[in-house]
């Protein structure tokens, strides 16, 4: 038995770990270690890549390219390769992934079994729209090849999925041809919420990247301070690129660093400074995408218990209200971080069943775990978002009451069937009842 | 034989550390590879991923007996008509439970067979190749298991400590000519050979930081290269201690 924990470090469980290697031996492996759940970076904040007690199945050896056409951009690969490793190799190629999280250290089958976004939500969709294909490997030794034009409902199924439907072990995925590594990016800031809409609508035509850094702090009065990025990759002469030398968080700090006395000073300083070097720039797209890459192990500032991240999406008719009264009771709390992301998505459908982006607009935020405290804030704000008829992202989730859950993904009963009765997460167990 | 571009062998190439090296080597420069398994199926895995990596390079996979003297010579004869590698790395090996090999014989004799007798027929077949020549780079994985021998892993130790020796042996006999002889000895590594003692909750060396570590020193054509290099201090004390004091630790 090993501890494992996920990436808000809310604690750490024994797992049965099996390390998978040789894509072959999948189906035998997680034949005979059963009932278990894929693992891959750990990057997913809260319990969906967990079973404490059980098996874990490791995908991160089932590492390796299997085939790519420099024509067309189709890339297969292993399900357990890093993001960063397909970028590191394709970018320098003109190719590029079209849609990453604000980390390229997850896996491929992370990313699809999770539908994870970028901040081109309005331009490319999520992670699952660009798979052609992938490989299910089910408990009971089937296989299953599954895409949007081969036997589309498992793959809608299996897209946000949550690692429920069985083990994704092949990849192929269309990349998408670029310019080249830099972005124009433009730094604007925002003194408000109808500020943020404003821009938000008026960034979608001209603008492939869309992100903004909101002030939870300062949420009280006149709500939501903040900064809104954009960029575009743009064709930009050979220069010098930055140098990735990640720094480690040397240590676990006793009591997290985030905390009242922290925050407000931070924020204020961050958004002053940044609004005074507010304007246009020419970024690289690591640190513009993945801003915290290079920061290993950052989730350690919050001490020994941990964080959630609560991230939420409304619908735009809503979006207005419900966002600015969930700024207003984090506010009030006193709580949250300074890792707070403000943006709309894009009005578009998802392919997954349980796909989290909807159009709307989504919040995030991290709160450092303070017991029934920071629990009672959840629910407040949980109350926000089902009046409002929104979501929770189940990726960034440790605790979202299961009505919650069944609100929020009305084609809950449509995925059941297509589980894998060999497959069980702490999750699953948590909001499906096994 | 081909001008210009750099051949490397690896044997044992579905090794964790040797998978790394050639990833390593691949992004480098584009090259000829040959890499050898005992397993076509599982070494073509690898094979394929190499090429999607770097399509320049020419990337071939051969098996054979890894136990067999005759044919272990005669597929050095076979690579070396092709022209003289640049680089062999002898990678494979396997971690036995030391429990079960105490008492069955067959096992003990398995592991020091592949973990010491086979890397030592690899080397000798390559190395008068090599010293006719009059150049190349001859690199062999150790381990830190080969410097002292401990109750824990003494069978894979001794295989691993013979390899050591015969290291030392052939670098003294290649000492005038241009041949490079490495030995590197990786502390306890992240791959799938220890997977139960990490299990057990043990510290592992990243997998890739050893095979930048190797492929480095192969590079400087360094005889002996410990990874990572804490190791090198952690095993001088350890080879060093008093009989009274190692004897009484449970490592």
């Amino acid at each position: 038995m090993v501890a494992v924990s996920s990436w808000g470090r809310l604690g750490s469980w024994e797992h049965e770990v099996h390390a998978l290697r040789d894509r072959r031996q999948v189906p035998h492996t997680i034949r005979t270690f059963r009932p278990g759940i894929a693992y891959g970076n750990g990057r997913s904040y809260g319990d969906v890549c967990l079973n404490p007690d059980g098996h874990l199945w490791k995908t991160s050896l089932l590492d390796r390219f299997i085939d790519f056409d420099e024509t067309t951009g189709r890339l297969v690969c292993e399900a357990g390769i890093l993001l960063r490793d397909i970028q590191r190799l394709m970018v320098p190629r003109g190719w590029i992934l079209p849609v990453t999280p604000g980390t390229q250290l997850v896996t491929l089958g992370g990313a699809i079994a999770n539908d994870v976004h970028g901040k081109n939500h309005h331009v490319f969709g999520s992670f699952g729209d660009h798979v052609q294909a992938l490989k299910l490997v089910r408990t009971d030794g089937e296989a299953i090849e599954c895409g949007p034009a081969k036997r589309p409902d498992w793959f809608a199924a299996t897209v946000g999925g949550l690692g429920l439907t069985g083990l994704i072990t092949e990849v192929e995925v269309q990349l998408h041809r670029f310019q080249g590594p830099w972005l124009d990016t433009e730094t604007v800031p925002y003194g408000n919420l109808g500020e943020f809409f404003n821009l938000a609508d008026d960034s979608e035509s001209g603008w492939e990247h869309t992100v903004s850094w909101i002030d939870c702090i300062s949420g009280g009065g006149g709500g939501g301070r903040g900064l809104f990025m954009r960029g575009n990759f743009a064709q930009i002469d050979a220069r010098p690129e930055p140098q990735s030398r990640p720094i480690s968080m040397p240590m676990l700090p006793p009591v997290s660093l985030v905390n009242h006395l922290t925050l407000r000073p931070f924020n204020t300083a961050y958004f002053h400074l940044k609004k005074f070097r507010s304007g246009g720039a020419v970024t690289h797209y690591e640190p513009f995408l993945y801003p915290l890459d290079n920061l290993l192990e950052w989730n350690r500032m919050y001490g020994p218990h941990g964080f959630y991240q609560y991230q939420s999406v409304v619908p735009r008719a809503v979006g207005h209200d419900a966002i600015k009264a969930m700024l207003r009771e984090i506010a009030n709390s006193g709580s949250g971080s300074f890792l707070a992301v403000l943006k709309t998505f894009g009005n578009r459908q998802s392919v997954g069943m349980l796909s989290f982006p909807r159009p709307g607009v989504t919040l995030a935020l991290d709160f450092p775990n303070k017991g029934e405290q920071t629990l009672r804030l959840f629910q407040r704000l949980d109350d926000i978002v089902r009046e409002a008829g929104g979501r929770i992202y189940p990726a960034k989730d440790a605790r979202m009451p299961r009505d919650l859950f069944q609100s929020g993904y009305p084609r809950l009963d449509e995925f059941l069937p297509y589980r894998d009765n060999g497959i069980t997460s702490a999750m699953s167990r948590r909001l499906m009842g096994n | 034989m081909s001008s210009g571009r750099k051949k490397i062998v690896i044997i044992g190439a579905t090794s964790a550390i040797a998978e790394q090296c050639a990833r390593l080597w691949v992004m480098e420069s584009a090259i000829d590879l040959v890499l050898l398994g005992r397993d076509h199926g599982k070494t073509e895995l690898v094979a394929q991923d190499l090429r999607v990596r770097s399509p320049q390079s020419r990337i071939s996979v051969q098996t054979t007996d890894f136990l067999d003297p005759l044919r272990i010579r005669d597929l050095s004869n076979r690579l070396v008509a092709d022209g003289l590698p640049d680089i062999v790395l002898i990678a494979h090996g396997s971690l036995p439970d030391q429990i079960a090999c105490q008492t069955d014989l067959a096992l003990c004799h398995e592991a020091i067979a592949v973990n010491g007798v086979s890397p030592i027929l690899f080397a000798e077949a390559f190395a008068g190749h090599m010293q006719q020549a009059g150049s190349g780079t001859l690199a062999i994985i150790g381990s830190v298991a080969g410097d002292r021998g401990r109750k824990s892993n003494y069978v894979y130790g001794a295989a691993k400590g013979l390899v050591a020796r015969y290291a030392q042996g052939l670098q003294h006999r290649l000492a005038g000519t241009s041949v490079h002889v490495v030995l590197i000895e990786p502390g306890p590594t992240d791959t799938p050979m220890t997977s139960h003692l990490k299990a057990q909750g043990a510290r592992l060396a990243d997998v890739g930081e050893v095979a930048r570590i190797t492929v480095a020193g192969i590079r400087q054509g360094k005889p002996c290269i410990y990874a990572p290099a804490k190791w090198t201090m952690i095993m001088m004390i350890i080879r060093h201690l008093p009989r009274f004091v190692f004897n009484k630790l449970d490592i």
